[in-house]
């Protein structure tokens, strides 16, 4: 899936945005884009996200660097020439029409007759299941409805290329999820190239082919969401990427791939060496909370364990989440499956934890 | 529906609906007296004199008042009736009363409002009414030939009714001829109606210009950043918080003959000394300074209405494929009507009633009709300034009417 620099669908290539002339929002960004490709920038707000999106679709100009689109560059290209298809946050349905002029309206400025405008227009809406909706306006519709309208419009000149600023920000948790699958499957379907802004980690793990976390006009990872997840590459994306449990310590022993990390109180735990250079240095060891251990048979053989103090447990329903104090740090959180044969734990117990190495990150100190 | 839902009762067997009545009426009387003194105002201080107004632009007693006489020869004898002696006979008598309460002049006003240079022949009349003698008409011919016209017969005989519709028939540029019947007035003495029709289309090039002025302001207002456009917000609203007679005077400063704009050009060799442009004290005045008055009222329903329009409707049009020119015109045009209704209603309607103004830089030509309502009530016309103001009124509420029925008054929005 990953599209190397000749042949990406769209590609940024050094490129740089400031609004001010004296700071830089977005600092050297380069990546590329395959055909087919659903990919999601992800990042908080002020990350740049949102203005790599405006400048692929023309709304904003690129300080420095060039942007591409099927191999042509586009930066002096109008908006309304590149042919991009956007869904906006706030759906951004123009009100004084109704939905079937909303979705006419692409065709119209095409230059498309009635005929084909108005069968292009049943396809597009039956596509998001709103067929006997082309009479309505959008402040007649709710949310969701306005959402698939707005979806709909942006698909229905076949654009090759679809981009969603936050599509799904403003619709409950439910529907968001729905819509999440509607989309990705739509995506499928038409084999459409979609770049997705979200600051919704959960929407970008589960729609995307890969992810790009941006923080500081920087991208800070590029992967498909399981390797996000599981490999994250610095402190900042194992930190933004779902839940982590963070203990900072000194590299005591460096082989290979292997660190070995000396806690502030003396402890030694295992991890693997992500940006780690040397023993001697300061780092951060994160480990995700449904990944450590307590039951003795499940910590592999050799693996060092430490202490840790059961300080509260939460009924979740489906996993026990369990707070403990490890190291000095009050915060480290332990997730168990909830299954009949689970070892229950009570708050002021002392057990034994411990991981396997390779769920164990090094990182960078932040 | 209704039929079930008056049957719907409290728990203790109300009816639901005196329920909700009684229990919201506590609520509704407070609100009501919180709203009874601007009720109260208003209705002291604007719906009586308007209603005053109507009534005197159809009432007028000048005349009737001081003729019994007369008043009871026309009940007695049909319109068209020529004036035999006891017609003469009657006028005699009540000239003679005029003499007594010096009612003549007000009188004679009366009727020469209708039948014009009239005014004197009742006061010189009056003056030797009580030394007529009979026969009444031919004394009364001695005195002046004109008492026996038809048209001072047909004025007095409208006049002896204090309720009239003289006043219309002079705002409407109309007059009836000896027979009754309306005309028009000579082309060189229609003035009322051509001059109402000539402000309401100043009243709307002062408009249009508005418009055209304001769109791109209140546009650039809405999309600059809060200081920024805040602070040209002051620009625009200045005009408001200066004197109406300051900013009229420096019109008159930049504008006159010898002023700085034709200084300007002269000096620019635009035009020559002797071709210095006539731009105030003449209809281009009352233009210019109007605009410079109203363009607030133009501008801030605009940048009110284009402010909550989001950005992104225009850039969800561009990125459809539409070009810029018809992102606007179809997309960001059709969403600012309500403040473009509002602003040209607002402009139209302050226009169209302007008089200090147009009193004060608008020359011979430059006058609208406000002026002439102006002009009366020094007269004391209190009537035929009545009928006038009535006829704003009313051309005012038609265009209300219309742009109810055009844009809908409910998309209008003020601010």
């Amino acid at each position: 899936m990953v599209a190397s620099r000749d042949d990406a669908f769209v590609s940024f290539e050094h490129v740089q945005k400031s609004y001010d002339g004296e700071t830089l929002v977005v600092k050297d960004l380069n990546l590329q884009l395959a055909k087919g490709e659903f990919l999601t920038m992800l990042g908080p707000s002020g990350s740049g996200k949102t203005t790599c999106l405006m400048m692929l679709a023309g709304f904003e100009t690129a300080t420095h660097g060039e942007i591409r689109l099927d191999g042509k560059p586009i930066n002096q290209v109008p908006p309304h020439k590149r042919g991009i298809g956007m869904v906006f946050q706030n759906y951004a349905l123009f009100p004084h029409m109704t939905v079937g002029e909303n979705l006419s309206f692409p065709l119209e400025v095409r230059g498309m007759g009635k005929s084909e405008r108005e069968a292009k227009i049943k396809r597009a809406l039956d596509m998001v299941q709103m067929g006997a909706f082309a009479n309505r306006r959008p402040a007649q519709m709710s949310g969701g409805q306005q959402q698939r309208i707005a979806l709909a419009r942006a698909l229905v000149f076949d654009p090759k290329l679809v981009l969603m600023d936050e599509p799904l920000g403003a619709l409950d948790k439910q529907l968001r999820e729905h819509m999440q699958f509607e989309i990705k499957h739509l995506h499928e379907s038409l084999g459409i190239t979609v770049v997705y802004v979200t600051h919704d980690q959960g929407e970008a793990l589960t729609m995307s082919d890969r992810v790009a976390v941006f923080n500081d006009g920087r991208i800070q990872q590029l992967a498909p969401p399981a390797e996000l997840y599981e490999r994250p590459d610095n402190s900042f994306v194992a930190g933004f990427i779902g839940e982590n449990n963070k203990l900072p310590g000194v590299v005591e022993d460096l082989n290979g791939e292997r660190a070995v990390v000396r806690l502030e109180n003396g402890e030694l735990i295992d991890a693997t060496a992500v940006n780690v250079k040397a023993k001697g240095e300061k780092t951060l060891v994160s480990i995700r909370p449904e990944r450590v251990e307590f039951k003795p048979e499940l910590i592999p053989e050799g693996a060092h364990t430490i202490d840790a103090e059961v300080l509260e447990v939460i009924y979740m329903g489906d996993i026990l989440r369990t707070r403990m104090r490890v190291a000095g740090h009050d915060e480290f959180v332990v997730k168990c499956r909830n299954t009949i044969d689970q070892m229950p734990l009570t708050p002021g117990q002392r057990i034994r934890i411990g991981w396997n190495p390779l769920d164990a990150r090094a990182l960078d100190m932040i | 529906m209704s039929d079930v839902a008056s049957q719907l009762t409290t728990a203790d067997g109300r009816p639901l609906k005196a329920a909700l009545a009684s229990a919201q009426a506590r609520a509704k009387r407070r609100a009501f007296f919180l709203v009874l003194p601007l009720l109260l105002f208003i209705l002291i201080s604007f719906a009586v004199p308007i209603g005053q107004m109507l009534q005197r632009s159809v009432y007028n007693d000048q005349f009737s008042k001081s003729v019994p006489a007369l008043s009871q020869w026309f009940a007695e004898n049909p319109k068209g009736t020529a004036p035999d002696e006891a017609a003469f006979a009657a006028l005699a008598s009540d000239l003679v009363l005029m003499k007594e309460t010096r009612a003549a002049g007000d009188a004679g006003t009366r009727i020469n409002y209708v039948v014009s240079g009239t005014r004197s022949m009742f006061t010189k009349a009056a003056r030797g009414a009580d030394k007529l003698e009979p026969p009444f008409m031919e004394a009364m011919l001695e005195l002046d030939e004109d008492w026996d016209n038809p048209l001072v017969w047909n004025a007095m005989r409208s006049a002896a009714s204090p309720w009239t519709f003289d006043f219309y028939t002079i705002a409407f540029d109309l007059e009836r001829d000896a027979d009754g019947k309306l005309t028009k007035v000579d082309e060189t003495q229609r003035i009322y109606f051509r001059l109402f029709i000539k402000t309401f289309l100043i009243a709307g090039v002062i408009t249009a210009i508005c418009l055209v002025l304001a769109f791109p302001i209140a546009h650039l207002l809405a999309t600059l950043p809060m200081a920024k456009a805040n602070l040209l917000m002051i620009l625009v609203l200045l005009p408001f918080w200066t004197s109406l007679l300051v900013r009229t005077t420096s019109w008159i400063v930049l504008l006159q003959g010898q002023g700085v704009v034709n200084d300007i050009l002269v000096a620019l060799g635009i035009i020559g000394d002797d071709g210095r442009l006539q731009m105030i004290y003449n209809q281009t005045g009352t233009i210019i300074a109007m605009v410079h008055i109203l363009l607030p009222f133009m501008v801030l329903p605009l940048y009110s209405v284009m402010r909550v329009i989001p950005v992104s409707y225009t850039r969800a049009a561009r990125s459809l494929g539409a070009t810029s020119w018809t992102t606007f015109r179809r997309i960001y045009l059709p969403q600012t009507i309500p403040g473009i209704g509002a602003g040209v209603l607002l402009v139209f309607i302050l226009a169209v009633g302007y008089y200090i103004t147009p009193a004060l830089v608008g020359g011979a030509d430059g006058q609208l009709f406000s002026n002439m309502v102006q002009f009366h009530m020094t007269k004391a016309n209190w009537s035929m300034a009545a009928a006038l103001a009535t006829m704003l009124l009313v051309g005012v509420l038609v265009l209300y009417w219309l742009y109810d029925r055009l844009i809908g008054i409910d998309k209008l929005k003020l601010g």
